[in-house]
């Protein structure tokens, strides 16, 4: 992508607000984040995690708790929800990435379950009715994140926004220098040939396990930055439809592009939100979508664009 | 990547500093509608008593109120909350934030009326609740916008957990739906067991709807007490209720009581199962010639008697464009006012009246359910045992730790 691309792309995002409801935009923004989380695992490294509702959910929780109970800043919030995300994946990853494949996934998914487990039953989570009324606070303790501003005879909650965007960005530059790193090429020598990355003499499950950690990290951003967005922290978040549609919002934007997941998680985000009316049938019509979509567009929306326009997106 | 990393910072900070130039807005008195937002469950556990019939009521309440008020249009939107707290506050959020949705009503899930009630008190939008169940909501989570309309569960617990301990059954076991409502209903409801002498022998909790309560049963059965309470709703009521009867419960000795019944759950257990059983209600469809007239202008549209909850969200939605009407504004402060200072009188609450915690007290019926024999049509269903005097039936005003209480 050449840089007017990225600076048109940006200017999208900071003019967003004013076109598309911020709440909504904001939701988004999230599961982009966690959808891109999820990609540097299975996009770059070749690992199909099934629990990554565990960091999402999990920072969701750590964040929601620390800023209502504990009295701290957003940020410092969200930075303690991705830490603990780390640690956790630190935990899950070194237990998951000693199998492979289906076991592996399968491992992660079992784990994920206890974190889910623990959410419903710790008496601080609230159970079935969730983490409710997390404050949204004072960014660095100064800017009023609940704050809005009339524009256009809309009230728009621009700071939160800005900072949810801001935060994005980051996580999306942190994916796009890992992937682009000396590091990242060797995580994609492992996707390609694990034994051949180990017969060059790369410690390869050492950079799986840094891979998981970096992935659980953002992903753990990208919940706990969404406990402030919503003041909510559910069971939904840690429940093991979230890591599957992680997975479905990989695969449609495109499994290992660069936007892939963005597109993929907007999609199904947009998607589920504009068809709420159908009620049950969602899960049913988005079933088909994906059915379509892997029929037609096996390397995802992203991926076929790119491979039409002959450049990796 | 460095270059635009130094862009996106510097037009963030410009656009931060021209954002700061704009005021806050100052709420108009009117958007040129009335928008009532009907947010509940319909599709879930719960969509039988609630759901599309909910909507209906509200629909005929504007209808009845003759569509506009104080010259301008009522509107009604609606959406499923599938019982989830996220999607609640979400769609709530987005109806406040871009839909101009005055009130929301409905809300058959605690955890879902808990969200959707705090957003409603920081955004100065009226809630009024006639799902949801637990005290929580005129309690510790009570805001200046919301109301608590049909039930709860202080109520159900006192008026049934009296009734049957005075009957002698002292020894409860529940089975409690694990969230705030099924929690706060055994509690409710130990409180007055225990109060009238009896007592609770243990309890185990089940998640929100459960297809299979065996084993929860079989640990009631083998409990040895005499009552097994059940502090769950809807569908799951329904289950344990079948399945309790599939392993001989209530033939030795034990009894079920279901501390939360509604109208479409008898109906859909049928009189042969649930024949004798007492429970607690806001409302009946037969109980007098006002239910009775709404109730079969309902039944012409919807195919099935009002719940409380329907019949509440009609009452509800009727007042509070009456409290507009008499405000001449639909400025929540206003509004809220006047809900607190008229009298509810309609086919649903004989002497309501709504608190300063945002509890409307009215009259509640003990019910019992109908051998087959005494049925005269499908839903004759229940008679009124007794009716409780609203000041009797539901927590005193003084009791409440809602910090609006003025004490």
């Amino acid at each position: 992508m050449n840089r007017l691309a990225w600076i048109l792309l940006l200017a999208a995002g900071l003019a967003a607000p004013f076109a598309v409801y911020p709440v909504f935009m904001m939701k988004l923004l999230c599961f982009a984040l966690f959808a891109l989380a999820f990609n540097l695992l299975l996009g770059y490294t070749g690992l199909l995690s099934f629990g990554h509702a565990a960091f999402f959910g999990g920072a969701a929780y750590v964040t929601g708790h620390l800023v209502k109970h504990a009295g701290l800043t957003p940020e410092l919030g969200i930075l303690s929800g991705t830490l603990f995300a780390a640690a956790l994946g630190w935990v899950v990853g070194s237990l998951a990435i000693r199998r492979q494949g289906i076991y592996f996934a399968m491992v992660t998914l079992a784990l994920a379950q206890i974190v889910y487990f623990l959410a419903l039953k710790l008496p601080f989570t609230g159970g079935e009715d969730g983490l409710q009324g997390i404050p949204r606070g004072f960014l660095f303790g100064v800017i009023d994140l609940q704050r809005h501003y009339a524009v256009a005879g809309k009230s728009l909650g621009l700071n939160l926004y800005y900072f949810v965007f801001a935060l994005f960005c980051l996580g999306f530059w942190i994916v796009h220098r890992t992937i682009h790193s000396p590091f990242g090429q060797v995580l994609k020598a492992i996707r390609e040939n694990e034994a051949r990355a180990l017969s060059l003499g790369y410690r390869v499950e050492r950079f799986k396990l840094i891979a998981f950690v970096i992935s659980s990290a953002l992903a753990g951003m990208a919940g706990a930055t969404k406990s402030i967005v919503f003041q909510l922290a559910s069971l939904t978040d840690v429940s093991w439809h979230t890591s599957g549609e992680v997975v479905l919002m990989t695969l449609l934007g495109g499994v290992g592009t660069v936007l892939g997941p963005v597109a993929g998680a907007f999609t199904v985000v947009t998607l589920q939100s504009e068809l709420s009316f159908v009620g049950p049938w969602i899960t049913v019509i988005i079933g088909g979508i994906f059915v379509v979509c892997v029929l037609v567009f096996r390397r995802g929306f992203v991926g076929e664009l790119g491979r039409i326009l002959k450049r990796a997106l | 990547m460095k270059k635009l990393l130094a862009r996106t910072s510097a037009s963030l900070v410009a656009l931060a500093a021209a954002s700061a130039f704009s005021a806050p807005p100052k709420e108009a008195v009117t958007d040129g509608v009335v928008k009532i937002g009907v947010l509940t469950d319909m599709s879930g556990v719960y969509s039988a008593l609630g759901g599309k019939g909910t909507q209906v009521a509200v629909e005929m309440a504007i209808k009845d109120f003759g569509g506009s008020v104080l010259g301008k249009p009522i509107q009604v939107v609606g959406a499923d909350h599938q019982n989830k707290a996220d999607i609640a506050s979400a769609k709530a959020r987005e109806w406040f934030d871009t839909e101009k949705v005055d009130m929301i009503t409905g809300l058959l899930n605690t955890g879902c009326a808990l969200a959707v009630q705090k957003l409603g008190g920081d955004k100065k939008r009226v809630v009024m609740v006639t799902g949801a169940a637990s005290t929580d909501l005129t309690n510790s989570a009570c805001t200046p916008y919301s109301v608590h309309y049909v039930y709860d569960t202080y109520a159900l617990g006192k008026v049934t957990g009296q009734a049957v301990v005075q009957g002698g059954g002292k020894n409860w076991f529940f089975i409690t739906a694990d969230y705030a409502f099924g929690q706060s209903l055994e509690a409710n409801t130990t409180k007055f067991v225990v109060k009238g002498g009896g007592k609770a022998v243990g309890s185990v909790r089940h998640p929100l709807s459960t297809a299979d309560f065996s084993s929860y049963l079989l640990q009631a059965q083998n409990s040895g007490a005499q009552i097994i309470g059940l502090a769950n709703a809807g569908a799951d009521t329904i289950n344990a209720i079948k399945q309790a009867r599939e392993f001989g419960i209530g033939q030795k000795g034990q009894k079920l009581v279901g501390l939360l019944i509604f109208d479409t759950d008898i109906k859909a257990l049928g009189l042969n199962v649930a024949q004798g059983m007492q429970f607690t209600s806001g409302f009946y469809w037969d109980r007098d010639n006002g239910t009775r007239e709404f109730s079969k202008r309902f039944f012409a549209i919807h195919k099935a008697m009002p719940t409380m909850d329907q019949a509440g969200a009609y009452s509800a939605t009727m007042n509070y464009l009456k409290a507009i009407k008499a405000a001449g504004t639909d400025d929540p402060d206003a509004v809220m006012a006047k809900l607190k200072s008229m009298n509810i009188a309609d086919f649903f609450a004989v002497n309501g009246k709504i608190r300063a915690d945002g509890r409307m007290v009215h009259d509640m019926y003990l019910m019992e359910v109908k051998k087959p024999a005494e049925s005269k049509g499908e839903w004759d269903l229940l008679k009124i045992v007794k009716t409780v005097p609203g000041d009797e039936a539901y927590q005193p005003l003084s009791e409440s730790t809602c910090p609006l209480v003025k004490k």
